[in-house]
């Protein structure tokens, strides 16, 4: 299980407070889309994914965005339990989904240079680690039922 | 994954955009290495202090950053342009080659931070692409 400071808890939540999940959400994943070309690969269905601009623009990718930052806003209120609480999505992302995990890692570090970008020096360094260490035990339980 | 032209000549613009924060984002980039990715300390074991924000950090990332400045003038050819740096990361300080990748991050947060608006996704997807050209480079030697 991973251990929390006081500390850790207060600056997660506090990083949650600044972010708007209808806005970051889309954008998180967009960048995602254009910095890593190779994630579109999951998202045939969605339409024209063709040039950054199309990315963009595209609906589907804004609300999967709100879909994903929700996801991962979950563990927020578990943190004591981040594990059980994602064991189902993990079944989810490996068995009908078939995502590589290792995008879980891409779309996070797009999402903490979008989060950088709203906060600015208001996300200090211990914010940061904090953040990030969120993000990886996540991304761990997201891939834990993966085989 | 090698840079296109128009790749290059945004990094040339982004990192000229940058130029007067340079120090900032290099000290803030390597202090947040350290907070970060705690294990990086090991490197810096002879500094007094290398916590977040503490000189000796703020001091080498103003110098890191100077060397990636340096890196963007070399961008046709990194590896030959590169080569001494390479040799002094190989042999003497012998930095495991995976924290490169992390500083990169630290680096790429950090001109989020301060340039919101102008560190696009393209901007991201082509320094992102610089800073790993550079990394391989600065590998070059080690075996």
């Amino acid at each position: 299980m991973v251990e929390w400071t006081a500390a850790e808890r207060r600056h997660v939540e506090a990083v949650w407070s600044k972010i708007d999940i209808d806005v970051c959400g889309p954008l998180a994943l967009q960048r995602c889309l254009i910095v890593y070309p190779w994630t579109q690969r999951y998202f045939g269905s969605f339409g024209d994914l063709s040039t950054d601009a199309a990315i963009v623009g595209n609906p589907k990718v804004a609300a999967h965005g709100v879909v994903a930052l929700t996801g991962l806003r979950t563990a927020l209120d578990h943190m004591d339990e981040i594990k059980s609480t994602y064991a189902a999505l993990s079944v989810l992302h490996s068995e009908k989904l078939h995502v590589d995990p290792d995008n879980f890692r891409l779309l996070c570090e797009c999402l903490t240079i979008v989060v950088a970008g709203k906060m600015g020096k208001k996300l200090s360094p211990e914010m940061q680690a904090a953040w990030q260490k969120y993000l990886c035990a996540v991304v761990s339980a997201l891939g834990r039922q993966y085989h | 994954m090698s840079l296109s032209s128009k790749q290059k000549a945004t990094v040339k613009d982004f990192f000229s955009k940058m130029s007067t924060r340079s120090d900032d984002i290099g000290a803030e980039a390597l202090s947040r290495l350290v907070a970060v990715y705690p294990q990086t300390k090991s490197y810096f074991s002879h500094w007094k202090d290398a916590s977040p924000g503490s000189a000796p950090v703020r001091k080498h990332g103003i110098t890191i950053m100077g060397g990636v400045y340096d890196a963007v003038g070399k961008i046709d050819d990194l590896k030959g342009g590169l080569l001494s740096l390479s040799e002094l990361h190989a042999f003497m300080l012998r930095v495991d080659p995976v924290n490169f990748k992390l500083l990169a991050h630290c680096m790429l947060v950090c001109m989020s931070m301060i340039f919101p608006e102008e560190f696009t996704p393209q901007v991201h997807a082509a320094v992102d692409k610089f800073l790993a050209q550079l990394a391989l480079a600065l590998a070059e030697k080690y075996r």
